[in-house]
């Protein structure tokens, strides 16, 4: 039997097949206005038995073709026990949500946290971090990584972390001191989140952020824990969705 | 609905944007509550007194007052409504519980204040709430800063707003001082009808006050069958209207619903499916038309099985003693019962956690949502340690805060997916 996950962040959308307990097949796409079509591109010429939706555009899915739905921390928690069976600890930072969640022996979920209603410490702000620095994603990350000292960001607000952001520039600051202060400023939240959800063990780190080594550095440090990110960490959502439905 | 037009101009209300406020609640209650299915047939009752909820309704207390009877609107479940009909009052809770006029009241008030306080503001301003407009006195009281200051201001914008001050620790001092307080009300009133609160006049009020709480009592203790006969909204919406509606009607109305009800646990009908997970909700007060999280929840395949909130059994629970002989004694009584609502603005307030855990039980709820008003620092800050004692007694728990606007509704629904997730057996 196919069991398919979909996953529609409110950036990416994710698709992840499996069979007989085996990934056979992922995808990604990024969102557009026209959600539903990303969705149908991805899904084009594959077959399978059952589909799950979860992510932001959910229940949009689910009117669309109907389906299973579960949420993203239960596709999370489901996605990261799977790559990573002794997981106690999850941490999924997405486009527009920042979740921890904490798991039992057996892999339930005890206890999640999000973030507050704003996209503040999510991957939206570090996209527009980025572009207010003139930096490219990927050099964002590597040039915090790379930066000696770290230059205290206080704003958590994107609108506002931006104003700050910019005077920063304008009285000379490092730019790099800058790009990691902003990292900084996100891993100090996710700290707040993990240790509000009682966290234990090594934690599986997952979603799109999860790609900036300067964000697991410094987790690592500070965490003092292992951190584990699974190769395709976009994937854990869509992948936790399939086993959802297997 | 018969036209009310020329009613509601005699009243001062600004009647384009009153008009436009009615559809949208209109619109929002049938959305809300008209799709659910499987409904208790008595619920058309309170289907009828929404409908006229600013028409029949005005239209009785407008009668009332032609009667030479008082108005007197209220904020808050400390203000004994039993002393309002002890002069043969008609006692009001005013809404607060939508998203209106709050470019107008934060004139008066700054940006982060809740949005209850400012819905009270907003609706004054705007001239769309005939509640407001026909009371003859308004009733403030000492409860959180914000409401303690916003009388404040909000003196020199309602025809005659009379504050009560209300203790903070559930002292022997505390006690006295609520005491002092509802007989200085209990004089006030008495002034402004020109009617003496006998023995007599007291104990029919406490009567019918006590008879209105004994109806809810029934309702809650049916909602804690196994399959739920009424959804939490439904249940949700009875607490709510108890506020305004006459009261010996609504007790009438609430028993026959308890009496289908009954019906309905005999045979086996329930709302929602057999083992859909259980709710509690507790924190802030849900004024009209504030539905929005009670309707994600039960959207969410949970049913809400009780409220600990002031719109529920925070409000309704206890009555008051009428063995006495004198109007002094009866005061003591009422204040015997007022004294044990375990709102926030108390410290410590050991008594609402009691509550809480006491009602997941009586209820069998799997989970507890705690809606935290954004702003309201006591039942937010409250919220943080009944969450660690809660889950360390083995019941989850879930903080959601947010305010009146809709915008935030994806995300409460992510968080409340996967608590239901969690709660599931």
């Amino acid at each position: 039997m196919i069991s398919a996950g979909i996953d529609i962040g409110s950036r990416t959308i994710k698709l992840v097949l499996v069979e007989n307990g085996q990934i056979i097949e992922f995808r990604k796409a990024e969102n557009s206005f026209d959600t539903l079509k990303v969705c149908s591109s991805l899904l084009e010429g594959l077959s399978y038995d059952s589909i799950t939706s979860t992510g932001y555009g959910r229940y949009l899915f689910d009117e669309y073709l109907k389906c299973n739905v579960i949420s993203e921390i239960k596709a999370f928690a489901l996605g990261a026990k799977f790559v990573h069976p002794e997981c106690r600890s999850v941490l999924d930072i997405g486009g527009q949500d920042t979740k921890a969640i904490s798991l039992d022996a057996n892999g339930k979920m005890k206890k999640f946290e999000m973030n507050d209603k704003c996209a503040a410490g999510t991957g939206r702000f570090l996209e527009i971090m980025a572009m207010t620095l003139r930096y490219t994603l990927d050099e964002f990350g590597m040039r915090a990584l790379a930066a000696k000292d770290s230059l205290s960001i206080n704003s958590m607000c994107t609108v506002f972390a931006e104003s700050e952001v910019i005077s920063m520039v304008a009285r000379g600051a490092d730019r790099a001191g800058i790009a990691k202060g902003i990292h900084q400023s996100i891993v100090s939240r996710s700290i707040a989140l993990l240790k509000r959800i009682g966290m234990e063990g090594t934690v599986v780190f997952a979603g799109g952020v999860a790609y900036n080594k300067c964000i697991v550095q410094l987790l690592e440090e500070q965490l003092q824990a292992e951190i584990f990110v699974p190769e395709q960490p976009q994937l854990i959502g869509a992948l936790g969705a399939a086993l959802a439905g297997n | 609905m018969a036209d009310y037009h020329e009613m509601w101009a005699g009243l001062g209300l600004d009647l384009k944007t009153h008009d436009m406020l009615l559809e949208i609640v209109g619109k929002g209650y049938t959305d809300v509550f008209l799709s659910q299915k499987n409904r208790p047939k008595g619920m058309e009752y309170f289907d009828f007194v929404m409908s006229e909820v600013h028409g029949l309704r005005i239209k009785e207390i407008l009668d009332a007052k032609a009667e030479g009877r008082k108005v007197i609107g209220t904020y808050c479940v400390f203000v004994p409504e039993e002393l309002v009909l002890a002069i043969d009052g008609v006692c009001i809770g005013l809404c607060a519980g939508a998203e209106f006029g709050f470019e107008e009241a934060e004139k008066f008030l700054p940006r982060n204040t809740c949005s209850l306080i400012k819905s009270a503001f907003g609706f004054k301003l705007g001239k769309v709430c005939p509640y407001v407009e026909s009371a003859d006195m308004i009733v403030g009281e000492n409860t959180c800063d914000g409401k303690k200051k916003a009388y404040e201001s909000f003196k020199d914008i309602v025809n005659d707003l009379y504050v009560m001050d209300l203790p903070q620790m559930k002292s022997p001092e505390g006690r006295s001082l609520l005491k002092a307080e509802y007989k200085k009300f209990a004089q006030r009133l008495e002034e402004m009808s020109g009617k003496k609160i006998t023995v007599e006049s007291l104990k029919k009020g406490i009567e019918i006050a006590n008879n209105k709480r004994k109806a809810i009592h029934r309702l809650s203790a049916l909602r804690a069958a196994e399959l739920s006969p009424i959804s939490g909204l439904d249940g949700l919406l009875a607490n709510q209207i108890f506020f305004y509606d006459d009261p010996i009607r609504f007790t009438n109305s609430v028993n026959a619903v308890c009496d289908e009800l009954e019906v309905r646990i005999k045979e086996g009908v329930g709302v929602f499916p057999k083992d859909t997970p259980r709710v509690l909700i507790s924190g802030c007060p849900m004024a009209v038309p504030n539905w929005k999280l009670p309707f994600i929840i039960e959207n969410s395949n949970a049913v809400i099985v009780g409220e600990e909130m002031c719109t529920g059994e925070r409000g309704t629970q206890n009555l008051v003693n009428t063995n006495a002989n004198s109007v002094d004694e009866l005061i003591d009584n009422i204040v015997d019962r007022y004294f044990q609502i375990d709102c926030a603005v108390f410290t410590p307030n050991p008594g609402r956690l009691e509550h809480i855990k006491e009602m997941v039980k009586k209820y069998k709820a799997d989970g507890v949502i705690h809606y935290g008003l954004q702003f309201c620092q006591p039942y937010q800050m409250e919220s943080k340690i009944l969450e660690k004692e809660l889950e360390t007694a083995g019941i989850p728990v879930l903080l959601i805060e947010t305010d009146y606007s809709q915008e935030d509704a994806g995300q409460i629904k992510t968080r409340v997916d996967a608590f239901v997730e969690r709660i599931q057996k």
